[in-house]
């Protein structure tokens, strides 16, 4: 290979935790600078190299008329682009604000509210722009971004997981914390990837990695309230979080709001 | 942008690199003279005390984490603790420990990410750690080792790294056994080897001479360095429980400034952080970071924001041996939570970040649903103060070319090692639009 190819990482509205997740590579970070000019990386370095780039990282959701400018600007520049973690690729927490009043909002946080100036929604990257790939999570794993930057550089189609959090749940040989312990948790419906890590900590799975494929919502709801006493406001809590405006849990969410005004 | 005036200029940095979040700088000087400073925040807001209201109060330390992905578990810390006081719940010493543990994990990958991939850049003149890694590769692979230790302090602890899974209002879901930390020990060991030679890098560094007279605030506790509780102390003698910070702190709204800056009333901009910190509680350092600072040519106290740098290593230094020293007496806290039965009332609670001191407050219903949540991040509360440092610093730099003293203010500035993202849902914004 020639040129070493350019990586850039945008951030828009989040914590800036998944872009840490790089910086986070510690045994890897100087091997992947070897294999990638990182052409673009504030939060890292001030040198910034113009565009085009062969691959972007894109972390957080789009809240502002400029960032919905910015993000076109950004596919433009990208050959591959890559949404990371639950605000790129489903509009994260900040997308709570979907099912609310932005002004009310605004007044509850901000002394001075006239200075503030927000879309009244939190929406994924792909809803503004063509997506390649999609990182789940908040934050993202650093090993599946590990394994998506190798998969890239060698041509090759990236693994990630699809199934639910139950498999890995499974396979690491977790308990069950429903089952055993009666614990409300979204593993279930919720797409793997994070190894099964609250159930493997006693606690139920609370959905940061967004909805597995094709998740049976309804059933889990009944089974949540009719075996665990959980009532219909915490069930839509549940399903709005992290994730919220991910279509399956908005769904679902939005269906047990209802239910609780009928 | 350039200006028509020979005698004014105009310097502006339109994207900080090395800092956390987005935000910019614009300075204004006539005749030598800083005629305006404006640190811009232009991350877009975001309404996490809105979105806590209605929330149960169970789910607070997992939205809170979300503020910040380089201090999560500082958001957890101040949360829970709040939390706990308005439901008139103490933990058990075993449980404290833990959660001191926890805390320890994190200042030292956030201290160990700042000190050198962050904040030493500017003192050898690269772009980044990585650029430095070319001439200097001991002392950038020594340093992510450093920080892979912190992380994995918190993992074992919390679960995973950045917005941990484990910590819960009275206690934590799960604690790790003695067989899962026994391995950390060796590694702290290391890690308190590697923070000495922090503490003996960053000495050598070139610091400008430049010492304002600073009001310090941060946690004082009878006999410990702060991380979870204590009063909140002044250099110019306040001390008060965390419970009266909201009568004696409060936003102010400038004519200059597109900002709202947390001032103490009556006094005017503070500092909080590791200088602050270092210099109200000196002496409850422990002997090896005392005398690790010492070695290092600095006082009981240090006012030089340049010299943050070093005080960031003597805390490393701590935070190593801290973690130690809970390891080797820990016993599992059984059960590892205690029960939290909500109730009607309102509490306040503050720890301190790596950034600085971190103060929450709640008010929940007596089924435990959030009423109001106020969360005022330090980065907040040092904005007026870095402004201030930039328009007493400027006037000595001015006859640097351009490129130098925009890297000088912009080196200043993360002296603060300031996280927007996390000053974005209180500080007043300067959105600009097209």
């Amino acid at each position: 290979m020639g040129a070493r190819p350019k990586l850039a990482i945008f951030k828009f509205a989040s914590c800036d935790g998944c872009q840490l997740s790089l910086l986070d590579c510690e045994e890897e970070l100087l091997a992947v600078a070897g294999q990638l000019q990182i052409a673009n990386f504030l939060e890292a370095s001030r040198e910034v190299v113009k565009g085009p780039y062969d691959i972007t990282l894109v972390e957080g959701s789009i809240t502002t008329s400029h960032d919905a400018a910015r993000i076109q600007q950004v596919r433009k520049q990208s050959r591959v682009l890559v949404t990371i973690g639950a605000c790129a690729t489903a509009g994260g927490i900040q997308a709570l604000r979907n099912f609310a009043d932005v002004r009310e909002l605004t007044t509850a946080v901000y002394p001075t509210p006239e200075y503030i100036n927000a879309l009244a929604t939190s929406t994924p990257i792909s809803q503004h722009v063509r997506v390649d790939y999609e990182l789940r999570g908040c934050p993202i794993g650093k090993h599946q971004l590990l394994e998506l930057l190798g998969a890239l550089l060698h041509g090759r189609k990236p693994q990630l997981p699809t199934g639910p959090v139950c498999f890995e749940c499974k396979r690491r040989g977790a308990v069950c914390v429903t089952t055993a312990h009666g614990t409300p948790c979204l593993g279930p419906v919720t797409q793997a990837g994070c190894g099964a890590l609250c159930p493997s900590y006693a606690r139920g799975c609370y959905g940061c990695f967004g909805p597995a494929e094709s998740p049976n919502t309804a059933s889990l709801g009944s089974y949540w309230q009719q075996q665990l006493g959980v009532s219909r406001p915490e069930l839509v809590r549940a399903f709005r979080s992290y994730n919220a405006w991910s279509a399956a849990f908005r769904t679902a969410s939005d269906a047990y709001e209802h239910e609780q005004k009928e | 942008m350039s200006t028509n005036k020979k005698s004014s200029r105009t310097i502006t940095v339109a994207a900080l690199a090395r800092v956390e979040g987005e935000g910019g700088l614009t300075l204004q000087l006539r005749g030598g003279r800083v005629a305006d400073v404006k640190l811009r925040i232009y991350e877009p807001p975001r309404f996490f005390e809105g979105f806590l209201r209605g929330r149960d109060f169970r789910e607070v330390p997992d939205v809170t984490a979300r503020i910040c992905g380089i201090c999560p578990v500082a958001y957890q810390m101040s949360s829970i603790h709040a939390l706990e006081a308005a439901c008139g719940v103490s933990v058990t010493p075993e449980i404290r420990a833990l959660r001191r543990l926890l805390y320890c994990g994190e200042w030292i990958e956030s201290h160990a990410l700042h000190v050198f991939m962050l904040h030493a850049p500017d003192f050898l003149g690269y772009e980044s750690a990585i650029h430095m890694a070319k001439d200097h590769v001991e002392v950038v692979t020594k340093a992510l080792e450093l920080k892979k230790i912190g992380n994995d302090l918190v993992t074992v602890v919390g679960g995973r790294e950045i917005h941990p899974v484990n910590v819960k209002l009275g206690g934590f879901y799960r604690a790790p056994t003695r067989l899962e930390l026994a391995p950390l020990v060796e590694r702290l060991k290391r890690a308190l080897a590697l923070s000495l030679e922090a503490v003996r890098f960053t000495a050598g560094l070139e610091f400008p001479g430049f010492e304002p007279d600073y009001e310090f605030v941060a946690l004082r506790h009878p006999d410990e360095y702060p991380f979870n509780e204590g009063r909140i102390v002044s250099s110019r003698g306040l001390d008060i429980p965390v419970a009266e910070f909201e009568e004696h702190f409060v936003e102010e709204h400038v004519a200059h400034a597109n900002a709202l800056h947390c001032v103490h009333k009556g006094h005017g901009a503070y500092h909080v952080g590791p200088l602050a910190r270092y210099s109200l509680n000196f002496d409850r350092l422990p002997g090896i970071a005392r005398d690790a600072a010492r070695e290092a040519g600095l006082g009981t106290e240090c006012r030089n924001p340049f010299k943050s740098i070093v005080v960031r290593a003597v805390e490393l230094v701590f935070a190593c041996h801290e973690a130690l020293r809970i390891i080797g007496s820990y016993a599992p806290p059984e059960p590892a939570s205690v029960a939290v039965p909500p109730r009607a009332g309102s509490g306040h609670g503050a720890s301190e970040a790596p950034r600085g001191m971190l103060y929450h407050s709640y008010q929940i219903d007596a089924d435990g649903l959030v009423r109001k949540a106020r969360i005022v991040p330090p980065t907040a509360q040092n904005q007026r103060t870095i402004e201030n440092d930039l328009r007493e610093l400027v006037p000595t730099l001015l006859e640097l070319p351009r490129e130098e003293l925009t890297l000088r203010c912009e080196q200043a500035i993360r002296n603060y090692d300031p996280c927007i993202s996390c000053a974005t849902h209180f500080l007043k914004l300067d959105v600009r639009e097209g």
